[in-house]
């Protein structure tokens, strides 16, 4: 059956936020995704993807994933106009609003691209084929001697029309079946591949776009909210006298916890006539609080305990070959352990809702990741139905996991309705760092066999951290099978290896950041990878493509495959893009690392010095292969942000907690890179005709272990534990 | 009462003389493209020019910035639209958060300098924190600007 229908004609095109008129193309994405293909989808048709193409020629598309810096809003469109040979200047965007009828809108697991390639360009080439019948039935032609080019459908005889000038015709045709459709050959791709400017840049220089914060309603109140400084702990009383004498300060509200995963922490709010007072008026509040379970959390203490639970057996998750056989007939044991802090997300952009309730109608504007999952809190808090709950997702000012918890939303919610007005919740940056949902603290331990001729025969991998489904289902104290990640499948070619998980119960919330569980599993075994590889006496490179070893097929089962062979081949290409054989100057070493995640391959090659015991990151070069490359400086870019962003979490990334409580509260204390320490960044992208796969994430970590392992040659000292400012070398 | 010259308008707003310049440009006076990123002075995402030099408005009170000529990325300057147009050539922005400050960052930079060297770019930038990791493309974008300058 098709998964595109004509829906020009149908009444319902206003609800999906297009006007009427035009060429409207509908299609189904969900059956394209790689989770399970439910029957329902195959008989009912939900379209969830849509296209219009007006009379005057302009191309819309309704975008249903949001931006944040990741270019889906150029991305998707340029598929579509690619495969339908449209003119890439006359495309326009719409965002979606948070609605099942998009299919699955969130925005992270670096999955976009992976799931809409195939639906958008059967949509180009859907459009394409109806444009062409059009014309031929005006020109009464054989569509054989029709072709499409740049905004256009051409006759062999000469002439040519435009495309908004078959719209009437196109409008009444019948969608053709797909199975007769024809691809582009990729190599005639004009947009597929190569670069593109995001759709928005322009709005974002001058100061146009429209990110969560900027949002303003006739009316609309500030709204700021002090929480307990320690997770979970409520109100018990509150003095609001100080707030109120505020100039701007209105009204101070108790807002309830929500006890749901991203339910509001609850907290004290102050409602404003600007944010500034709002901010103030929270300042001057005095609250007294249960402080509840949470209070005896002490981050240094935990982490020894967490380290304890990995020097000990764990609960088994992988048992390949014999393990302690492996390690008794061993001619060399290595051991090492590992340890991570916290981390949190740190969006240039705070956490922002504005909402708007009146009776039991709610709207919404928000910095969302995952419009859906918000408007399904609201729909639960007001205990009203979807109908009525409209999710309008603005910019997005950075994400990076962050805005895909939307408790904020639901803070704003119930604001607007206490106070019976728009209410924009506003975070200050202390309560983004403080409340947030982190990045797990991890521990790892890490033991291999070497055998005379230093090849590795066994290697245990137990690690200990608190698991995300602890913000999900209380009580949960050991992480997942999902969090095993590449320490399960490890992309290493060793007969015995085991994979435990240790105890470690949570007392924050824990959540999604950029790259996940990557972060950890990615250092501990790019570093202890290359302590082997000294080890035995190696040289890092060779070792490793060693310890990969010969090309095979991890995960046979998965439906994207994990291929060794392309493993090995971006950390080829890596090591010949920066010279790894090199003379490099006095002081200055590489390191390298190279990681699967997201279902795309990334290596990265750092140069770094150490003078005067101080680090700095000189090049990096880094290599991607993420399949198929829908926007070429998308790819480019993200590779960038990511070696940033991995750069900041191995120099300065540390959250801490004392008695319950986040030390940390803005950029002095949690600092992120800055420009003068940024490194040049070299990024090759393979050329691939494989599926496409994850970009935003996949460049994150590599970079510490990378950074590690060059320190490494230049002061014989491994560093096991980050950040480095904690070892006095930034 | 204060009175205001933003991008070369006069605004007459009564709030307190201890509000920050960036809130009452952005919650009184209405214009968004100057950011909250942290409020302490830290990151740059709140930078405007007075009287022609960069300030973080978020640390700055109304009071003094009375009488003073403010240009946001909102105004008009040869300078900012020149590194506009070299930010929108080379796809600077990624979340774009950060850029209105970055922009108005390397204004003043070129302001006062015509040709800047990578370190005097540094420093000229060194407070404008971008979450997305866009440094290197805001060097090239600076550099390209300082390039086309000297050309025409
Ligand atoms: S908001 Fe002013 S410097 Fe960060
Ligand atoms: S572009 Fe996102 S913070 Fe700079």
């Amino acid at each position: 059956m098709n998964t595109i229908k004509n829906i020009s004609r149908r009444g319902f095109v206003k609800s999906i936020g297009l006007a009427s008129g035009g060429l409207i193309l509908a299609c189904n994405t969900s059956i394209f995704s790689d989770k399970e293909i439910k029957p329902e989808n195959l008989i009912n048709f939900n379209p969830n993807l849509f296209v219009q193409l007006n009379s005057d020629g302009s191309l819309t598309l309704v975008a249903s994933r949001s931006e944040m810096g990741n270019g889906v809003r150029t991305s998707l469109p340029s598929i579509i106009a690619d495969e339908m040979d449209a003119d890439w200047t006359r495309v326009s965007v719409k965002q979606g609003t948070g609605d099942s009828k998009y299919g699955d809108q969130n925005t992270d697991g670096s999955r976009s691209i992976r799931y809409l390639f195939d639906p958008m360009r059967k949509m180009g080439a859907m459009a394409k084929s109806m444009l062409i019948t059009a014309a031929s039935q005006k020109w009464q032609v054989p569509t054989n001697e029709c072709s499409a080019e740049n905004h256009f459908i051409l006759h062999s005889s000469g002439k040519k029309i435009g495309f908004g000038d078959l719209v009437e015709i196109a409008k009444t045709l019948k969608t053709p079946d797909e199975n007769s459709l024809t691809f582009k050959d990729p190599k005639d791709y004009k947009y597929i591949g190569k670069h593109l400017r995001s759709v928005d840049a322009e709005d974002y220089v001058l100061g146009k776009a429209t990110f969560g914060i900027d949002k303003k309603i006739p009316n609309m109140k500030y709204v700021a909210i002090e929480r307990c400084p320690v997770t979970f702990g409520t109100v018990k009383s509150f003095d609001k006298t100080e707030a109120l004498k505020i100039p701007g300060v209105e009204k101070i509200i108790e807002i309830p916890r929500i006890e749901r995963p991203f339910g509001a922490l609850g907290g004290v709010a102050v409602i404003a006539s600007n944010t500034w007072a709002a901010f103030k008026g929270k300042e001057a509040l005095k609250i007294e609080w249960n402080l509840k379970d949470n209070q005896n959390y002490n981050s240094d203490k935990y982490m020894n305990e967490i380290t304890k639970n990995v020097h000990k057996n764990g609960k088994v998750i992988k048992d390949k070959g014999n393990i302690n056989k492996a390690f008794k007939d061993a001619s060399k044991i290595i051991e090492s352990t590992f340890q991570l802090p916290h981390l949190i997300h740190a969006p240039m952009e705070v956490p922002t809702a504005t909402a708007w309730v009146q009776g039991d109608k709610c709207e919404v504007w928000a910095s969302t990741q995952t419009p859906q999952s918000a408007r399904k809190e609201v729909v639960e808090y007001l205990k009203t139905t979807e109908d009525k709950v409209t999710i309008n997702v603005t910019l997005l000012g950075g994400g990076f996991g962050r805005k895909s918890k939307p408790d904020y939303v639901i803070e704003a919610v119930i604001a607007s309705k206490l106070i019976g007005a728009p209410a924009q919740v506003v975070w200050t940056r202390e309560d983004e760092i403080k409340h947030g949902y982190y990045h797990t603290v991890s521990a790892q331990y890490l033991k291999a066999s070497l055998n005379k001729k230093g090849k590795v025969t066994g290697w245990l991998h137990r690690f200990a951290l608190p698991s995300i489904s602890s913000t999900f289902v209380s009580g949960v104290e050991y992480a997942s099978s999902g969090e095993s990640g590449a320490a399960t499948n490890l992309p290493f070619n060793i007969e015995n290896h085991k994979v435990e998980i240790g105890k470690a119960p949570a007392h924050v919330r824990i959540g999604w950041l950029r790259s996940v569980i990557n972060i950890p599993h990615g250092f501990a075994i790019n570093v202890f990878a290359d302590e082997l590889a000294y080890e035995a006496k190696k040289d890092p490179l060779e070792f490793r493509l060693n310890l990969i070893g010969e090309d095979r097929i991890l995960m046979p089962k998965a439906k994207i495959k994990f291929n060794t062979a392309r493993l090995k081949n971006v950390l080829k290409i890596a090591a010949k893009n920066a010279e790894w054989d090199k003379e490099l100057p006095n002081g200055h070493a590489f390191g390298l690392a190279v990681h699967y995640s997201f279902f795309s391959y990334v290596a990265s090659i750092v140069e770094v010095s150490l003078i005067n015991g101080k680090v700095k990151v000189h090049n990096i070069f880094t290599v991607i292969d993420c399949g198929i490359v829908v926007n070429r400086d998308t790819v480019i870019a993200q590779m960038e942000g990511a070696a940033m962003f991995g750069l900041s979490l191995t120099y300065y990334g540390k959250i801490t907690a004392k008695d319950g409580a986040i030390e940390q509260g803005n950029f002095h204390d949690y600092k992120i890179l800055r420009i003068n320490e940024a490194p040049k960044i070299h990024v090759e992208i393979v050329e691939s005709t494989e599926n496409p796969s994850g970009v935003g994430e996949p460049g994150v970590p590599v970079i510490a272990p990378a950074i590690v392992n060059a320190i490494f040659k230049l002061n014989g000292k491994r560093y096991y534990n980050l950040p480095l400012t904690d070892h006095d070398l930034v | 009462m204060i009175t205001l010259s933003i991008n070369g308008e006069k605004h007459i707003i009564d709030v307190s003389p201890e509000m920050p310049l960036l809130w009452a440009i952005r919650d009184i006076i209405g214009l968004t493209g100057t950011k909250y990123g942290c409020g302490k002075g830290l990151c740059g995402s709140c930078k405007v020019l007075l009287d022609n030099s960069p300030v973080q408005s978020c640390i700055i009170p109304i009071s003094a910035a009375q009488g003073k000529e403010i240009l946001t990325i909102e105004g008009e300057s040869k300078n900012l639209q020149l590194l506009q147009e070299s930010w929108v050539e080379l796809n600077v922005p990624q979340c774009g958060f950060c850029q209105p400050g970055q922009l108005i960052a390397a204004t003043a930079l070129l302001d006062k300098n015509e040709n800047p060297s990578d370190t005097e770019i540094d420093d000229a930038m060194i407070g404008n924190i971008c979450r997305c990791g866009t440094y290197q493309r805001i060097k090239k974008a600076i550099n390209r600007t300082v390039q086309l300058k000297k050309q025409s």
